[in-house]
């Protein structure tokens, strides 16, 4: 349990006759970490110079080739999330907590990603940084509540007691998510007659749709290792705890061993 | 052991009655969140710059807002009172069934929310200048909305409620999650009061989904919820 040298799945670097020092890379994560760079690579090559501008958007269609990306890891991560949540509340699982907590940051910050893009997007593309329509509204509010997330489940305590609350929230959070978009879609109906900005999702086609694709997978890989590394972390983390904990019993256990024998000596 | 709805009811009536008592003797909500939600009306009105025919066109948004403004406050004393002098630990140990001290919770935080509402409804009758209409819509609306937004405070309370650092953490919790409530119930209020246009009862649903959806969930992860907190 206290076993420093690894983190699941993770390798030990190892020097002669010292602790092997903690790491949250493996040989897995470093193929992952190339193949998102030579992907990030080839997406820029595409999206900035191979395909053309949109007839309708123009140049400013080149920002969905983040935007929707960033959007489908969100929601993919935020669905793992609450898998994960579910499993330690029922397993009180160690292993469920830190996944769900490493999908959850990672997910929160795709979906940060995803605001300021489309916001960025609106700006250029109709002159407005937000609307409010369903979808932005609904990704707006689960930003809150995995923010929420993160926030309790930063709180320190006892790890059983962490990973109950955390979980509770991240669960409550999911099954709010289709009343949440309900209500706003129907909120939105009623707006319709009064909004002129048309629709965030343009139709692509060709190399646009290619470039999109690629995009996505790429978003995933990098997704996936930033996952990977923040689990490892967190582990690690808690594992430091743990042995903070045990040092810091057996240090007071030494002063009472040693205080005994003072005690038995003065008499 | 298999517990009955009955005694889940019997031990929802008993933490009920203990929270209002407590109430009734310390007065919390009457002496303090009363006036804080009749200063709220006020401030609203200065920052409206009182102009009466906009703040009757927007009293169904100032309305729910101010009633969630006021739940925070409710839930974070509701919770408080169990954090001190050993109290949850007595909860814990009483036998009383979890799904009961939830719901118990839950039908506290309605009555309490309730007194506010009924007050807060007649200070916008005098201040805004509104004149009630659409009473069985209002009434619904009031009493679906009431309950999800009790059992949301509730389920969240004891997570952030009550303890040291974590009495900041409840808006952040509550308020993004009670939004739905907030669109739903303004909306259908609008309708009532002859000033918005689709489904009132439409939306009246909908809040009654919500409190559905958060009481089942209060039932089923209060138990753990109460040994780990």
């Amino acid at each position: 349990m206290t076993d420093m040298a690894t983190t699941p799945g993770a390798t030990a670097t190892h020097a002669s006759g010292a602790m092997p020092a903690p790491s949250t890379s493996s040989k897995g994560t470093r193929i992952l970490g190339a193949i998102s760079l030579i992907g990030t690579a080839l997406v820029l090559l595409f999206a900035f110079v191979i395909s053309k501008p949109d007839a309708q958007l123009g140049e400013s269609i080149r920002i969905m080739y983040v935007h929707v990306p960033t959007v489908t890891a969100a929601y993919l991560l935020m669905i793992i999330n609450a898998g994960f949540c579910a499993v330690t509340l029922w397993k009180r699982s160690r292993f469920a907590d830190t996944m769900a907590f490493a999908t959850g940051q990672v997910g929160t910050l795709m979906l940060a990603l995803t605001l300021i893009t489309g916001a960025l997007w609106g700006r250029v593309t109709w002159n407005a940084f937000w609307v409010w329509d369903a979808r932005l509204t609904t990704a707006a509010l689960l930003f809150l509540m995995y923010l929420g997330y993160l926030a309790v489940r930063s709180l320190g305590g006892p790890p059983e007691a962490r990973m109950v609350r955390s979980s509770i929230v991240g669960i409550a959070a999911a099954c709010l998510i289709p009343v949440v978009h309900k209500s706003v879609e129907w909120w939105d109906s009623l707006h319709q007659g009064q909004t002129v900005l048309g629709k965030l999702k343009p139709e692509v086609s060709g190399q646009q749709y290619t470039t999109l694709m690629l995009a996505m997978v790429v978003a995933l890989c990098i997704s996936a290792w930033l996952v990977l590394h923040r689990f490892r972390l967190s582990w690690l983390e808690d594992q430091l705890d743990d042995v903070g904990l045990d040092a810091a019993l057996e240090a007071r256990r030494s002063e009472a061993a040693g205080v005994a024998i003072n005690v038995g000596g003065a008499k | 052991m298999k517990i009955s709805p009955l005694e889940v009811l019997r031990d929802a009536s008993i933490v009920a009655g203990k929270d209002l008592r407590i109430e009734a003797r310390s007065k919390v909500a009457i002496n303090q969140v009363l006036p804080f939600v009749l200063a709220v009306v006020l401030l609203f009105g200065f920052a409206l710059d009182a102009e009466t025919s906009l703040l009757r066109r927007v009293t169904s948004g100032l309305f729910w807002v101010t009633v969630l403004f006021a739940t925070v406050i409710i839930v974070q004393r509701t919770f408080a009172i169990e954090r001190s002098d050993g109290v949850l630990d007595a909860l814990r140990l009483s036998g009383l069934h979890p799904a009961g001290i939830f719901l118990g919770k839950v039908l506290s935080l309605v009555a309490q929310l309730i007194v506010i509402e009924v007050t807060l409804a007649l200070a916008v009758v005098v201040f805004y200048d509104v004149s009630l209409s659409g009473g069985a819509l209002l009434a619904t609306t009031t009493i679906a909305a009431t309950v999800g937004i009790a059992a949301a405070g509730a389920l969240y309370g004891p997570l952030a409620a009550g303890a040291r650092h974590r009495d900041t953490l409840l808006p952040l919790l509550l308020l993004p999650v009670l939004a739905p409530v907030l669109l739903a119930s303004a909306r259908a209020f609008e309708v009532a009061l002859g000033r918005g246009v689709g489904g009132g009862w439409q939306w009246a649903a909908m809040l009654g989904i919500f409190a559905v959806v958060y009481l089942t969930l209060g039932v089923a992860v209060w138990g753990p919820l109460l040994e780990d907190s």
